[in-house]
């Protein structure tokens, strides 16, 4: 009963006081709004993190990048040959333990046209068919290059469904789905032939979203056939690459949704001003068995060695170091918010402390006479603890409503992952406030119930 | 047995190297229903009296006895519990709560007590009766007069039914009138069987009480009671 009576006095206690405690709260309320926001922005992350997996290949995935050559080697640094189609006639004949190898020649543009209609892919570049394999894709639709289309370097390219989705149109818009096989978009002031569509890529959330809006808009009735306007399709986000990228998207799934493979020859010849370099932008590998990975890497370098006469300016970058830096960097951003928003929380229990100090010694005389009338000091105690408490929980609640518009914004502003806010943030957020405001209480309320009634009383 | 038994009872206070004896050596007994005042100049200790009798504190030396109570030991839990129950208190600036209306201010002893709500409210509503101020309850203490406050803080300090009434100059912060009607008002609950202790530096409202207690430099100097035969004098050592 007393307990009820401290909560309703409590309330009371910071309704007459409204802005003052409004402002009190707001500390509490930025510590909470901050830990759940930072949280879900983590949470976003490691989910893009899990989604790019998925996406990009598996473990068995090796990037071979360029190095500055080692110390002892420096001298040789001028002769260091770099990655050509050597290394990959060297590797194709001898390297038994890899499963694929894949070289890479970048356009260097990002820009695919479609009269004045214009994309950004996340990659235009000449490949071999091994590109397909070590990256997953399907072809749904068309084909993959011909023999001849490698050996002429014809101007044909294989492409994702975001590029015909900003191209042609986007099928969650206009309705149907466009396959524009045949059709010519210009990349780099060159036309080239659409021959082949990949698979439309996205997690099991996406797909499951996208399906029940799908049966959504079918249950309308059909309103007058829209037109196909690229400017419209260009504001709609729902599957779009960019600053303008949907939420809850995986940027993973995005990036490889607008990809552009154009044949290796293709790259070489059209994009390449000295034309008889065989200088590769990339080399991806694919072991046979990822037990061996080391081995198989071992065997790999082997052969470089000789390639690149005794010059190691390479190395290997695999999916595992590039997960541990990635997990790494999570658990980093995780870390460093939580350090931040708990500062945050304690300065606003600072706050909560400093009000309630002023609160009981501007009541001074209030409790002298609750304890001439019969109040204990512990129930002193619980009237001005529960104060805090309700203080700092109505605070936390504030911050609960905050955060969510924090990440709202953050999810509409980023371009990476959408963040995600988990149950268990809540709560642990809402405990840390009510914890907070309970420690804050702490000195507060044992000082009031220390206080002697007498010099209460007298206490002018 | 006396409703209150003080025996020997000194209250000193150290400040610094100093000894100041507030209360030296005092008896005093008060009996159940009586109207009694405690009369002395300032500083004379009238309210440090009080408050031991009031079980707001607890002697240097000496034993105090309430009600078949021993009190110079209590904890300070016991001592809460037995103001609660036995005792009220009216103070010279009336020491409502500003932020309760008349109602609630009345009610918090009884919340202190366990008092369930709907008992709560009967016994407002019976308590404002007898101060006159039924159709003020919802009022906040800020928008009545002076006397009007007194009689809400009186009603409180009845609202428990304690044993015993401490009132420290109630009637100093009123103008003559009011503060006779506040005087009638302790005049009638002393006929209605409350006993009543009234403290003033003021001879003339000490008039009102059958019984006096004088006190000088923390001792009794002088009691009248004029129950017995009539101006009785007695002075004590
Ligand atoms: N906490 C204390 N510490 C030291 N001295 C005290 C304390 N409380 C009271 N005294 C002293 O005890 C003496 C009696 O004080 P008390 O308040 O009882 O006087 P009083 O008779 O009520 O005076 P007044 O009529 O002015 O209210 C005074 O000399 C006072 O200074
Ligand atoms: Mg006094």
């Amino acid at each position: 009963m007393i307990f009820w009576n401290s909560i309703i006095v409590g309330f009371k206690q910071i309704w007459s006081y409204k802005f003052r405690s409004f402002l009190t709260m707001l500390g509490i309320s930025l510590g909470v709004s901050s830990l759940i926001a930072m949280s879900a922005i983590v949470n976003g992350m490691e989910n893009g993190m899990k989604e790019g997996f998925i996406a990009s290949g598996g473990l068995d995935k090796v990037v071979i990048d360029d190095q500055s050559v080692p110390t002892y080697q420096e001298h040789l640094a001028e002769m260091a040959p770099g990655k050509t189609m050597k290394d990959i006639d060297a590797l194709r004949a001898n390297a038994s333990m890899l499963k694929h190898i894949s070289p890479e020649i970048s356009t260097n543009t990002r820009y695919a046209f479609r009269g004045d209609i214009r994309t950004r892919a996340s990659e235009i570049t000449g490949v071999t068919e091994d590109a397909l394999f070590i990256n997953q894709h399907e072809i749904e639709y068309g084909r993959w290059f011909t023999k001849l289309d490698e050996e002429n370097g014809s101007p044909v390219c294989v492409i994702g469904t975001q590029i015909r989705d900003e191209l042609f149109g986007n099928p969650d818009v206009i309705g149907e789905e466009i396959i524009p096989l045949g059709e010519q978009i210009i990349i780099g002031e060159q036309l080239f032939t659409i021959v082949g569509m990949f698979q439309h890529y996205e997690s099991e959330v996406a797909r499951r979203e996208r399906l029940e809006k799908r049966a959504a808009q079918a249950l309308l009735p059909k309103g007058p056939e829209k037109a196909f306007k690229p400017t419209v399709t260009s504001t709609d986000n729902s599957r779009s690459w960019g600053p303008r990228r949907g939420r809850g998207g995986g940027w993973a799934f995005d990036r490889k949704n607008s990809t552009i493979y154009i044949p290796l020859k293709t790259a070489l010849v059209r994009f390449r001003i000295a034309e008889d370099s065989l200088q590769l932008d990339d080399i991806d590998i694919q072991v046979a068995d990822y037990e061996k990975l080391e081995d198989s890497l071992q065997q790999t370098r082997n052969i470089l060695m000789i390639t690149h006469n005794g010059i190691e300016d390479f190395t290997f970058n695999t999916q595992e170091s590039n997960s541990e830096t990635i997990e790494q960097s999570i658990q980093n951003s995780r870390r460093s918010g939580t350090i931040i928003s708990i500062i945050a929380l304690i300065v606003g229990g600072i706050g909560v402390m400093n009000i309630m100090l002023a609160s009981i010694s501007e009541r001074i005389r209030e409790i002298g006479l609750r304890k001439a009338m019969g109040a204990t000091n512990s129930a002193v105690f619980t009237q001005i603890i529960i104060e805090s408490i309700v203080l700092s929980s109505l605070g936390g609640l504030i911050g609960l409503a905050i955060s969510y518009g924090l990440v709202y914004i953050v999810g509409s502003l980023s371009t990476s992952n959408a963040p995600v806010i988990k149950i268990e943030n809540l709560i642990i957020s809402m405990s840390f406030a009510i914890i907070i405001g309970l420690i804050a209480g702490l000195y507060p309320s044992l000082k009031a119930a220390k206080l002697d009634p007498i010099q209460a009383l007298r206490y002018e | 047995m006396a409703l209150v038994e003080l025996k020997n009872v000194s209250k000193i206070y150290q400040v610094g190297d100093e000894e100041i004896r507030a209360l030296d050596n005092i008896t005093l007994d008060i009996e159940s229903g009586e109207f009694i005042s405690i009369i002395g100049p300032s500083g004379s200790g009238k309210s440090t009296l009080m408050h031991l009798l009031g079980c707001l504190d607890t002697p240097t030396h000496g034993t105090l006895t309430l009600d078949g109570i021993q009190i110079q030991n209590a904890s300070p839990m016991q001592l809460a519990a037995i103001r609660n129950r036995k005792i009220g208190f009216v103070f010279q600036s009336f020491n409502l709560l500003p932020k309760l209306n008349v109602a609630q201010n009345i009610e918090v002893p009884m919340i202190y007590a366990g008092v369930p709500a709907r008992e709560r409210h009967e016994r407002v509503m019976e308590a404002l009766k007898r101060v006159n101020l039924e159709n003020r309850a919802r009022h906040r203490p800020m928008q009545l007069s002076g006397g009007q406050q007194q009689r809400v803080a009186i009603a409180r300090a009845l609202i428990n039914n304690p044993r015993i009434v401490f009132a420290d100059e109630p009637t100093g912060n009123l103008d003559t009138h009011t503060g006779e009607t506040i005087l009638s008002l302790f005049r009638e609950l002393s006929q209605h069987g409350h006993t009543i202790v009234l403290v003033t530096h003021n001879p003339e409202i000490a008039a009102v009480t059958p019984r006096k207690i004088e006190i000088r430099d923390g001792k009794i100097s002088l009691t009248l009671d004029e129950r017995l035969s009539g101006k009785n004098l007695h002075i004590q050592s």
